[in-house]
């Protein structure tokens, strides 16, 4: 429901004012991308320059050579993706079968799931530090890449169960009347209707993944650091580095940022366990 | 209709996820449990001994507690007023028709994909720095004092930085509800000579409830372990302003090796997040039926 305007000119003066706010909230991500272009210097002058500065590559050139950037967005890679495509293996089978088979406890199993999201990391930080440590799992990628499939089980098997109840069961009766077989009815019928959720699912998994912080902070620290932890290295207060942390803050964010676009409109179910679509 | 046969596939096909989520919850949440009742410290390693509630009762009457509850109360409740209050105001201008409106939403829903770190260090750097940070520069060029915010006010950086962050979620989720507000409703209060300001709030506020309902619970459930904001900027310090209850649980088990505190920590935290966890389960338990 879109409430259009009378007159052209109050439709102009709210466009404008509706873009200055929406410029004013992107500003952070705006600045850090034009920051990462400028010299050390120039990224702390005062006042700030715009755009009269001498742009350079230089940026992500270095955090390449002195940090080897890519080791960590290969790990946040083999990590968001791993995990995610382990997590729809189990989640596809389960929510499957939840959405076109329930039985009395479905609803009960649904929900369980959902509490389980629930429980703060806080709380089973300690142990899973000390098993990590006993088992040789910290900073180790298969260690965090359960960790992190784990984490995101409940809403994947949420999302695509969200999205398997809305496929007609009628196409099902349908298509066995035209003498289709189970393998060939889920082949033929079902998993093109399904692909779309399932889609979907994968690319909020992959975001929540990159993103996830608390674990991937608290159990590695080289080896199988993603991005998060890379960028916080850079937190240290004697580093006046801006520019090059904008730079490897820009590649950090950049591919997330283009997938999350696409994807706005799943989020929504996703996050919010189907409660608003 | 499921036939028998069916229907036990069914249970194989959803067996697996289930006890893997059950055993991922239930036995480390047991492990922590048993820690909590044990004195444990990682420096003094076979010395642990069953201390029963001490550790609870030291967590808890400790003054770190009530500061870092005070905080965790602090920062959930204001970034919420801030991201409701903004969510519906910015959904409400969304829902208007603008030039490039596509992409205008795509700029306002943008920081909810920057990851923490990121958001966290661009933030304190080169916004909040108070000699060459942008905020330095708009306040001296007004003539006015720049403000040194991770030492004059620590937390309410923390708190604009975290609801820079889950503006757009709560904007995401009340623009979808707005959308699917019905349009002749409004129309008809229209002509009965509602004014803008009695539509909003007899007919749109009462509508966005549920939507607001969902925003305030799930939000609640991830502010309440904010964790990595907190690490890379300030450390929890100065002192403990910043300090919230996951980064107390975090510093005594991984920094002061205390296992038996924090695991009561830890149980603490469950507790606190399962009070806001059974009110979203009903909640969401009811739109499941419908």
């Amino acid at each position: 429901m879109e409430k259009t305007f009378k007159s052209p000119l109050k439709h102009i003066a709210f466009s404008v004012f509706a873009w200055l706010v929406g410029l004013m909230i992107f500003f952070p991500i705006f600045w850090m991308v034009l920051t990462s272009f400028k010299s050390e210097l120039d990224a702390i002058s005062m006042p700030p320059m715009f755009f009269d500065f001498d742009w350079t590559l230089a940026n992500y050139v270095e955090v390449q050579a002195r940090s080897n950037y890519f080791k960590f967005a290969m790990n946040s890679v083999v990590l968001s993706v791993g995990s995610t495509l382990i997590g729809l293996v189990f989640a596809v089978t389960c929510a499957w079968a939840m959405a076109f088979s329930p039985t009395k406890r479905t609803k009960n199993a649904l929900l369980w799931m959902l509490s389980t999201k629930m429980m703060p990391p806080v709380g089973v930080l300690v142990p899973i530090y000390l098993v990590f440590r006993d088992w040789g799992l910290l900073d180790n990628r298969f260690g965090i890449m359960m960790v992190l499939f784990l984490m995101n089980l409940p809403i994947m098997v949420w999302m695509l169960y969200t999205y398997f109840k809305e496929i007609p069961k009628d196409i099902l009766e349908a298509a066995r009347m035209d003498g289709a077989t189970m393998p060939k009815e889920i082949l033929f019928v079902l998993l093109p209707m399904a692909v779309p959720g399932i889609a979907s699912t994968m690319l909020l998994n992959i975001i929540l993944a990159w993103n996830e912080a608390f674990w991937t902070l608290n159990l590695t620290t080289s080896d199988a650091a993603p991005l998060t932890a890379f960028i916080a290295s850079y937190s240290s207060p004697e580093g006046l580095f801006w520019a090059k942390l904008s730079a490897a803050s820009t590649m950090a964010v950049a591919p997330i940022l283009i997938i999350g676009w696409f994807s706005q409109k799943q989020l929504v179910r996703g996050l919010t366990f189907g409660a608003v679509k | 209709m499921s036939t028998r046969s069916s229907t036990l596939t069914g249970r194989i096909m959803a067996a697996p996820s289930i006890i893997i989520l059950f055993l991922w919850m239930i036995v480390p949440l047991g492990m922590t449990i048993y820690f909590s009742f044990l004195r444990y410290n990682l420096l003094m390693p076979g010395m642990e001994e069953w201390t029963g509630l001490d550790n609870y009762y030291f967590f808890l009457t400790d003054p770190a507690f009530f500061a870092s509850l005070a905080n965790t109360l602090l920062l959930v409740g204001s970034v919420l007023i801030i991201t409701v209050v903004g969510g519906i105001l910015l959904g409400l201008m969304l829902d208007q028709a603008i030039f490039g409106r596509g992409i205008l939403r795509l700029l306002i829903i943008a920081p909810f994909f920057i990851m923490p770190t990121v958001n966290a260090l661009v933030w304190k750097n080169l916004l909040m720095h108070p000699v060459s940070g942008m905020f330095a520069w708009i306040a001296t060029s007004f003539g006015l004092q720049p403000i040194d915010w991770f030492s004059e006010a620590p937390l309410t950086a923390i708190i604009i930085m975290v609801a820079w962050q889950w503006l757009p979620f709560a904007v995401l989720i009340l623009l979808t509800a707005l959308q699917s507000l019905d349009r002749d409703q409004r129309e008809a209060a229209q002509m009965d000579g509602a004014g803008p300001i009695s539509i909003f709030f007899y007919i749109t506020l009462p509508h966005l409830g549920r939507a607001i309902t969902v925003v305030i619970l799930i939000e609640t459930i991830f502010l309440l372990t904010v964790f990595a904001e907190i690490f890379v900027t300030t450390g929890g310090g100065p002192g403990l302003a910043t300090t919230n209850i996951a980064f107390l649980v975090y510093t005594q088990a991984l920094l002061q090796y205390d296992i038996g505190g924090a695991s009561a920590g830890g149980i603490v935290a469950v507790i606190l997040a399962n009070i806001v966890a059974i009110f979203l389960v009903r909640l969401i338990g009811k739109n499941l039926d419908r």
